[in-house]
């Protein structure tokens, strides 16, 4: 495994000595994702091979693997003793690998309750722009020794540096669960479910589609049992297969042609005044816009920051607008110092987060 | 600039009450809760509005005056040591509790609002803020963001990292950034995370929006005995497999037992090797079906004793030892020093065993205190500060625990920070890579190094100085060496 670091090492150096763009990639599940990279002649820089897990010690609740190892992978052997990701990532692709899931950043349903990607990430091993091999973190959950370079991986797109180990933390699958369903209009599924949140409730994810509200319980078979009977609704049997549409996108709401914004705002914001089709999660902190491009940028990023929060045109032709919301100047100036100090010469998929970086 | 003119400009625009520079003023604010270092800063400013903070770091800036935040100084690792050509910024007038939304379950204050008092505020709504440090009647939770504090229950409810949503911070030439935001994440990088456990190196934080999550219904707590300290390890990490997140989940040792025990009588056995502390929290149903589980495990773990309490009272009594293990290692010896590593938890009776062999050669007794769900170990070395040479074997035998700590591949800091007390050892943790890192993302912010310089990072001059000696904590020869 050395001799492969020893590779990605050279590729590195030879990259900055040239200033030849590489374009860091995993399983490609999540290619679709983020700005399209700057500048011509970008070298592969292909990290699915760097693969395995390092540590897995199921009662320490930790798990450290290579940047290259598959989800599916990982998510087999936390299975086999009954533990998973609480942050629940999409794959949006079988090829999907842990690297790509801290480099992207995105957490499925169980966020709004159980955390997201950077809050179960204790420790990275990485290589920077000059080709050092780095360990910030480790795999212990309670670590206050210098700045927390490791959760800044998470969400950077790949622009800081190349991920070559995480170690995560990990939690027990919950021993019951039930999907519960109701009608409810817009206004009233957004205060429900914020009520809800707000109560010692086993509810573990939400989703608003279709004018139907979704609740998933999870825990202890009594708490399940208990909370079914406060919450009322109908029982939706087929859960897993619900809540993995939305988790991939595989969900019918998902499937058309139109560009998807990401709209992360305040839970409790009243609905949104935008054209197309919208979906909720998380508490109503996540709406999904369908928009046939009647609505501009401008628009759609005005509505979010209204609402206390960002967008992110996360699926669709980025020709048009930039994929994630515009920073502040003072924000901006500490991201471009921030890439400068980590990959001096700007190898790391450039661009591909914003064109400054 | 000369200390005087410091002032003179410094009372420009703020209240004659909020510039103190007189020595006895100035006396309250030599040290932290890390009594060990003190340093007088030249002066102490109390500001009661972020424009005034503003003023103070732009005419720290200007002038190249380093600056020192201060929260409400219970730190324990010198974290708010003043800086003696500095400026002390105390934020404890920023008392505020602007805003409590109960319908998005978020709290707006300032950074002076003791981290109880937000869960007071929230209390008629059934919410809580979740990170409870010992120190949770006193601190501030502008001091919990610079050291990302935990607390007994962060096992199951996470650090200050995972409750804060939004931070408001003016950097060193008054500049205000809004860090995070009211939504789930924030675009571009997650400085929110950078920010907290920062100590105070990066920026100033005038605001803090943090989550409150739900009250639970019901608590509950096992006690059980072991004539063994491996065996109280072994049943940790049976919960744990059992797929058992407790709340809470503390072990004491031998010595720790019988010291609370004479002072509050709390019902431990005094017969022990280890007695650990396990909670349940969430519904009636819940705790019932957990508590239960956690009994069988205690018992199939070899537990001598098991006692689940019957009421809150009870739960509170059997708690109440736990939370008077410092106080208690203050009345059986006339001083004590808190370390504070992590380790992962399957080494935690190789590492015990080390610690009573230190013990030993060192010839200072040590009580071990253990946050046991997530491996961070407290180990209280008891000494005598009367007695000469003795802070400094009780230092260097502190700074060996700590390098075991890293050598079981853990940390030298779990959660309070590494500030002055612990520099010498990110030697240790860290390589120079990593550590040159460290300084970048400093520069990132704070260009000129004026927030509280020397702590927190190591300068690779002062590593290298170290290595080559081999010096020990408290023998140091060059404390003067400049470090950002």
């Amino acid at each position: 495994m050395q001799a492969m670091i020893d590779q990605y090492k050279a590729a590195i150096c030879a990259a900055a000595e040239h200033k030849t763009p590489l374009q860091i990639r995993g399983g490609g599940t999540k290619h679709f994702y983020g700005n399209l990279p700057i500048g011509q002649s970008h070298m592969l820089l292909d990290t699915a091979a760097y693969s395995g897990i390092v540590d897995y010690e199921p009662t320490e609740l930790v798990i450290t693997a290579r940047a290259g190892t598959k989800l599916v992978d990982l998510e087999a052997a936390l299975d086999r003793h009954g533990q998973m990701l609480a942050f629940e990532p999409p794959y949006f692709g079988e090829a999907a690998t842990l690297g790509g899931c801290v480099a992207a950043g995105l957490s499925g349903p169980r966020r709004a309750t159980a955390g997201a990607v950077r809050d179960f990430v204790l420790g990275v091993r990485m290589l920077d722009g000059k080709g050092g091999d780095l360990r910030f973190g480790g795999q212990v959950m309670k670590n206050v020794a210098g700045y927390d370079v490791s959760r800044l991986m998470v969400g950077a797109m790949g622009t800081l540096g190349l991920l070559l180990e995480v170690s995560l933390k990990v939690l027990p699958k919950p021993s019951a669960g039930k999907t519960l369903h109701m009608q409810l209009d817009e206004a009233a599924a957004i205060k429900q479910m914020n009520q809800w949140a707000g109560k010692p409730l086993p509810i573990s994810a939400t989703c608003y589609a279709g004018g139907e509200l979704f609740i998933r319980l999870s825990g202890a078979e009594s708490a399940v049992r208990a909370a079914q009977v406060t919450l009322g609704g109908e029982e939706w049997v087929e859960s897993e297969v619900f809540w993995k549409s939305i988790r991939e996108q595989t969900h019918d709401f998902f499937q058309s042609d139109k560009s998807l914004w990401r709209l992360s705002i305040k839970s409790t914001a009243p609905p949104l005044s935008l054209r197309g089709e919208q979906l909720m999660e998380w508490n109503g902190s996540v709406r999904w816009l369908l928009s046939d491009e009647s609505a501009s940028a401008e628009t759609i990023r005005r509505a979010a920051k209204d609402a206390k929060g960002h967008a992110t045109l996360f699926r669709g032709n980025a020709l048009h607008a930039h994929v994630f919301h515009p920073l502040d100047p003072g924000i901006m100036k500490i991201h471009r110092t921030l890439k400068e100090k980590f990959d001096p010469a700007g190898i790391f998929n450039p661009g591909r987060l914003y064109p400054e970086l | 600039m000369s200390p005087q003119e410091l002032v003179n400009n410094l009372r420009s625009f703020l209240p004659t009450e909020s510039v103190l520079h007189e020595t006895e003023d100035l006396k309250p604010y030599e040290c932290d809760g890390l009594s060990a270092y003190r340093q007088l800063p030249l002066v102490v400013v109390l500001p009661r509005t972020e424009e005034q903070i503003i003023k103070i770091l732009q005419l720290c800036h200007a002038t190249k005056t380093p600056v020192v935040a201060r929260g409400a100084g219970t730190g324990l690792s010198g974290g708010a040591l003043p800086h003696a050509q500095g400026v002390l910024l105390s934020l404890g007038k920023l008392k505020q509790i602007i805003e409590v939304d109960p319908l998005a379950r978020t709290a707006r204050v300032q950074p002076g609002v003791r981290n109880l008092a937000i869960s007071e505020a929230a209390a008629p709504y059934g919410l809580y803020y979740a990170p409870d440090p010992s120190s949770q009647i006193a601190c501030s939770i502008g001091g919990n963001v610079a050291e990302n504090s935990g607390g007994v229950h962060c096992l199951k409810y996470g650090l200050t990292v995972h409750n804060i949503l939004k931070l408001r911070v003016l950097t060193i030439d008054g500049e205000c950034l809004e860090i995070g935001g009211e939504s789930l994440d924030s675009a571009g990088y997650d400085l929110l995370a950078l920010m907290t456990g920062s100590e105070g190196m990066l920026g100033i934080v005038t605001e803090v929006t943090v989550k409150l999550i739900p009250v639970p219904e019901k608590a509950q707590l096992v006690m059980a005995a072991f004539d063994d300290v491996h065996k109280a390890g072994n049943a940790v990490a049976n919960v744990i497999g059992a797929g058992i997140i407790p709340s809470g989940m503390e072990m004491m040792d031998k010595i720790t037992i019988h010291a609370v025990e004479e002072f509050l009588h709390a019902g431990y056995d005094l017969d022990a090797a280890a007695i650990l502390l396990c909670e349940s929290d969430g519904s009636a149903g819940e705790v019932a079906d957990e508590i239960g589980r956690i009994h069988a495990i205690m018992q199939q773990s070899g537990a001598t004793k098991i006692s689940t309490s019957r009421n809150e009272a009870e739960r509170l009594k059997f708690w109440a030892g736990r939370k008077a293990a410092f106080p208690a290692a203050g009345r059986v010896s006339p001083d004590y020093y808190c370390m504070d590593g992590t380790i992962p938890r399957k080494h935690l009776a190789d590492v015990l065993r080390g610690i009573e062999k230190l013990s030993q050669e060192y010839g200072l007794r040590c009580m071990n205190v253990f946050h046991a769900g997530d491996g961070n170990l407290h180990p209280l070395i008891l000494y005598d500060a009367n007695q000469p040479g003795e802070l400094e074997r009780t230092e260097e035998f502190g700074g060996k625990i700590l390098e075991m700590c890293i050598h079981a591949g853990g940390t030298i800091t779990g959660e309070h920070g590494v500030g002055m007390e612990k520099i010498n050892q990110m030697c240790s943790q860290f390589g120079t890579g990593e550590l040159e890192m460290f300084h970048a993302v400093k520069a990132a912010f704070d260009p000129a190094g004026l927030l509280n310089p020397g702590k927190a990072v190591p300068t690779l001059h002062r590593c290298a100085e170290l290595g080559a000696m081999h010096v020990h904590r408290g023998e140091e020869k060059f404390p003067e060496l400049p470090r950002f």
